[in-house]
């Protein structure tokens, strides 16, 4: 029995450490190559430390205009974080306290956009953002990020504000409190959680997006961090470490958030799903 | 006031609050949906004004063998990425649940993916596997010294590969929260009537995850649809080495982005709709979304 149950234990843990090589090579492959001079690269074994960490390449980077794309990827998704929150949270307020057929078709049509994936709608989206005259500007981005992330945020936040019980907001309401009070010293200040994980959720998705700011900006002043790396890749072209550089530059925000909100960042990526 | 005009104060209320969510997610998520049906009978070059094609583009693509092969690579890449990361994600997540210290630590290690945009996974990967400069100089890993994303029999597992690198971290996520929900009573009746380990997970464990098995498998099959960004970058934008990875999201954006035939790709948008429709109805019926009542009651 316990030999069986050792062997166990190695078996597990032998392929934790498989799977855990296969996560972790890349990644410090990125940072050693993005820490090498170009000559280096292309003599040196690719795993092996470098042999004169240099930073130029992170230079490099930093004169291409990084400021700029960092500034456009922190306003899209500050923006469209603030404004998903805020309608959702309104919506999914509603969708718990009405419990109207209404209400239940509301819900019902969000649910139903979870399904509705982004790259299938990209063409009439593409249209409308011409027509109304948004096309390369950050709002393009911005407002169909919101409108993508705000079905599953809806979803988050109305599993969360089902568990707040009835009898919280009847008590209010006897206290003459109106809706507005309810969603605001009650509803709001309960999902305080649910709130942190869903801003972080879509803050991440928002960040990483690719395809709207490939399909509905044009000009390099407008571009956001994914599109830079892509911008960045065919400017450097062969210079390897100089592009592993911006791969650094560019995650290193959500590194930041990772180190200091790990748990909401783990919470927000599972959250709604696992209920 | 009496409780009617109270009642319709707070209907009204109610309706103003629902609002913009409505507008925001009607304009840019309904109205495209249709938009897609609606541009599919059109001819459109992206630039220039829209003109009426009726089922032209309906035909025509219909007719393109390429369709068909990008459906098949889409269905390909669906079922293969399924199997592939569906068990990898059980298996960490059984590791990970039980909680210590050392798990934590591989826990974070393993998330590390998620943080990475799908951008810079797929420039990662394909510096990672030039055959000149990348990992295959590297002793021991010779075999991987070879195009492998240049290589058309090869260059669609590599990119089920990467995208199962990209993703696994979140259904072991999933299956991490799923488990960890398990109460632990039903293992310790299991062990006072002498289940064995291959029992508890059999009759227990699995059972118990049905639902998170239903609803990763939902998000992966789903998701499928959608993987455009890392195969963009990974072939260079073509969907290719030819079209070996060309799936549907890419044929659709080749088609209307680079070939200025907006209505043909919208062709192919539509049946990227109904399937992912289609596929979602079925889920969130056996996974019971809609269900108003909170589901820690009675529990």
């Amino acid at each position: 029995m316990t030999t069986v149950r050792a062997l166990h234990r190695a078996v597990s843990g032998g392929a934790a450490l498989v799977w855990t090589a296969i996560v972790v090579v890349p990644i410090y492959w990125v940072v050693v190559t993005s820490l090498r001079e170009r000559a280096e690269f292309v003599t040196s074994s690719p795993l092996a430390l470098p042999g004169d960490p240099t930073l130029a390449n992170y230079q490099t980077v930093l004169s291409g205009g990084f400021a700029g794309y960092l500034l456009n990827s922190v306003i899209v998704t500050a923006a469209t974080v603030a404004v998903t929150i805020v309608v959702s949270l309104m919506a999914a307020f509603v969708i718990v306290r009405h419990g109207s057929r209404w209400s239940r078709l509301y819900f019902r049509l969000f649910l139903l956009g979870l399904a509705i994936p982004l790259q299938a709608v990209i063409i009439p989206v593409y249209l409308l953002i011409i027509r109304m005259s948004l096309y390369d500007s950050l709002l393009a981005i911005i407002l169909p990020s919101a409108a993508f992330a705000v079905p599953v945020t809806v979803m988050i936040l109305v599993s969360f504000l089902r568990d707040v019980p009835r009898s919280l907001f009847e008590a209010m309401v006897v206290d003459g409190a109106t809706e507005w009070r309810l969603l605001l010293d009650l509803a709001a200040p309960l999902a305080r959680p649910a709130l942190i994980t869903v801003a972080v959720y879509d803050g991440l998705q928002v960040w990483n997006g690719f395809l709207f700011p490939l399909i509905l900006t044009q000009s390099d002043e407008r571009a956001v961090l994914p599109l830079a790396l892509t911008l960045y890749r065919g400017q450097f072209g062969i210079d390897v470490p100089a592009t592993m550089a911006a791969v650094v530059l560019s995650t290193l925000p959500m590194l930041a958030v990772f180190v200091l909100a790990r748990r909401h960042l783990v919470a927000g990526l599972t959250a709604g799903f696992s209920k | 006031m009496s409780p009617s005009t109270a009642d319709g104060r707070r209907r009204m209320t109610g309706a103003v609050m629902a609002a913009p969510a409505l507008v925001l997610f009607v304009l840019f998520g309904v109205v495209p949906l249709a938009g897609v049906l609606v541009l599919s009978l059109a001819d459109w070059d992206g630039l220039g004004p829209l003109g009426w094609a009726g089922l032209v583009n309906w035909r025509d693509v219909l007719a393109d063998g390429a369709t068909w092969d990008a459906l098949w690579l889409t269905v390909k890449v669906m079922a293969l990425s399924w199997l592939i990361q569906t068990p990898i994600a059980l298996a960490l997540g059984l590791f990970q649940a039980p909680r210590g210290r050392g798990r934590a630590f591989f826990a974070v290690l393993w998330v590390l993916p998620l943080l990475l945009s799908a951008v810079a996974i797929g420039l990662t990967w394909q510096a990672l596997l030039d055959p000149s400069f990348g990992i295959g100089s590297a002793p021991g890993l010779g075999r991987l010294a070879r195009p492998l994303l240049g290589s058309p029999e090869l260059a669609l597992y590599v990119v089920i590969f990467v995208i199962a690198w990209q993703f696994v971290p979140f259904h072991a996520l999933l299956y991490q929260a799923g488990i960890r929900q398990i109460p632990a009573t039903l293992y310790e009746a299991a062990a006072l009537d002498g289940a064995g380990r291959k029992d508890r997970f059999l009759r227990i464990t699995l059972p118990q995850l049905r639902y998170t098995i239903v609803t990763s498998s939902t998000l992966m099959l789903v998701g499928s649809l959608t993987y455009f960004d890392l195969i963009f970058v990974l072939s260079g934008g073509t969907g290719g080495p030819g079209t070996a990875t060309r799936v549907l999201p890419l044929a659709m954006y080749i088609t209307g982005f680079q070939s200025h035939d907006m209505g043909a790709a919208s062709v192919i948008a539509t049946v990227l709709v109904v399937t992912g429709l289609v596929l979602s109805l079925i889920t969130t019926r056996l996974s019971g979304f809609t269900r108003m009542d909170s589901r820690q009651e009675g529990l």
